[in-house]
């Protein structure tokens, strides 16, 4: 059975995107944003070691630990916040409904 | 100016087998490749990751994958050139193309594969508002010809394995190597931070952790950096700052190069791989088509139609018959090719 979540996403312009997404694909955040098109690049492909997908988690009931290797990447990128989190590393789930996350800066 | 057959841009997987199915037909390749070595992402952003979807390799480290391909297309004595940004393309009066890297190197083809992969791999530079101004005046993003700063004292910054490799080998060349690092914790391999602490323990390097250069000061060029840390900024007397953040892909310049592009990626033909522009195919990550899936296995298979093409633009007058491998080995060829022809 198929549960889908609403998650929206905000986008560099400040846009909102609102999306109905499955829970039973094995999806990431990162590769939600890809499939609407918006502009996260996913670079190295979900391995945590780029930083193309940083998001800001604006819903505090979503936070989430980072990993370890989310963590190290972090460490590395720029324009990091106290709520960044690497889209690759979050797996779709139930418990993400209503999440509401901002698409970091694009690094130059 | 180097001559060849098929120059391909992008020394990554898809165009490394390029060079051997090209070599089966007796076609000469050269790449280009924006960064120093040969394997595109795979060298670049995850040598030691395993892949899985490598027909009969159940599975394989990418870097191992690179070496692999590398063995595969060496005897048809691929030339190179590294380290340098296919810049611009210029279609000569006969239809062939001249090829113009950012350091001004010429390449002469009648065919142009772009094996671009994401794009030319461009450092992640660190947002100081100076820093343009001490570019190659101090400040590296790519450490190149590494003899030239063997035994100066220095600052690296990073934390990944680039980061880490270069300040290990020039603390055991004789250098004071500083290493500023935002964290503690290292995503280098476990090896290279172990031995990063026991040159730190022997007084070669100074690790500076949840520390950040944020200032770099110089009168022309780099004379000192501030770092800032906790406890405090310090300033450090240098003239030499890596800041190897790794390195990010950019399409560049190939976006302007008259050729069909749709979502960052360059249209092409699936019956040849061929772009909007004759003579010129895209072959691997970079290309789009109809159910086009970014796969180092799909991008084996586009390379070797497109050399099929390839041959009849370089042979017009000549028919090919596939020949199988099997059959007839793999006959490589004997000399190099000239670097340095004769100019037309």
């Amino acid at each position: 059975m198929s549960l889908d979540i609403n998650i929206t996403v905000i986008d560099r312009e400040g846009m909102e995107h609102e999306f109905a997404v499955p829970t039973d694909m094995n999806l990431n955040l990162m590769e939600v944003c890809k499939g609407y098109d918006l502009p996260v690049a996913g670079t190295c492909g979900g391995m945590a070691m780029c930083a193309s997908c940083q998001v800001y988690i604006l819903t505090e009931a979503h936070f989430g630990a980072r990993n370890e290797d989310e963590q190290a990447m972090l460490d590395e990128a720029y324009f990091v916040q106290e709520n960044s989190r690497l889209g690759c590393q979050i797996p779709i789930t139930a418990d993400l409904d209503g999440l509401k996350v901002k698409i970091a800066p694009e690094e130059l | 100016m180097i001559k060849t057959d098929i120059i391909i841009i992008g020394a990554g997987p898809v165009g490394l087998f390029a060079v051997f199915e090209a070599g089966l037909m007796k076609l000469r390749c050269h790449l280009i490749d924006a960064i120093p070595q040969p394997g595109g992402q795979l060298s670049e952003i995850y040598p030691k990751k395993p892949i899985y979807d490598i027909p009969g390799y159940p599975t394989v480290l990418a870097g191992e994958l690179v070496d692999k391909l590398m063995e595969q297309a060496a005897p048809f004595k691929p030339g190179f050139t590294l380290g340098e940004r296919a810049n611009s393309i210029e279609k000569q009066a006969d239809g062939s193309f001249v090829v113009t890297t950012s350091k001004g190197t010429q390449h002469h083809a009648p065919v142009v594969m772009i094996a671009g992969g994401l794009g030319s791999f461009e450092p992640r530079k660190p947002l100081i508002s100076n820093i343009a101004d001490f570019e190659e005046k101090g400040v590296r993003y790519i450490v190149k010809d590494p003899d030239q700063f063997e035994g100066k004292d220095m600052v690296i910054s990073g934390g990944g394995d680039s980061a880490l490799d270069w300040a290990i080998y020039f603390a055991e060349k004789g250098s004071f190597v500083h290493l500023v690092h935002r964290s503690d914790r290292y995503r280098a391999h476990k090896d290279s931070v172990a031995r990063a602490q026991e040159l730190a323990a022997a007084g070669k390097i100074e690790l500076h952790t949840y520390a950040e250069v944020k200032e770099l000061n110089g009168d022309g060029d780099l004379t000192s950096v501030v770092i800032h840390a906790k406890e405090g900024n310090r300033t450090v007397n240098t003239n030499l700052w890596f800041p190897l953040f790794g390195l990010s892909p950019k399409l560049g310049p190939i976006g302007d190069w008259g050729l069909e592009i749709e979502k960052n990626a360059i249209v092409v033909d699936t019956f040849d791989y061929q772009t909007n522009r004759p003579g010129v195919f895209a072959i691997g990550d970079v290309n789009t088509y109809p159910g086009k899936l970014k796969l180092i296995l799909c991008g084996f298979h586009e390379a070797t139609l497109a050399v099929q093409t390839a041959y009849k633009i370089i042979n017009p007058n000549k028919k090919f018959t596939l020949k199988y491998t099997t059959v007839q080995g793999v006959q490589g060829f004997e000399d190099k090719q000239p670097k340095e022809a004769v100019k037309s």
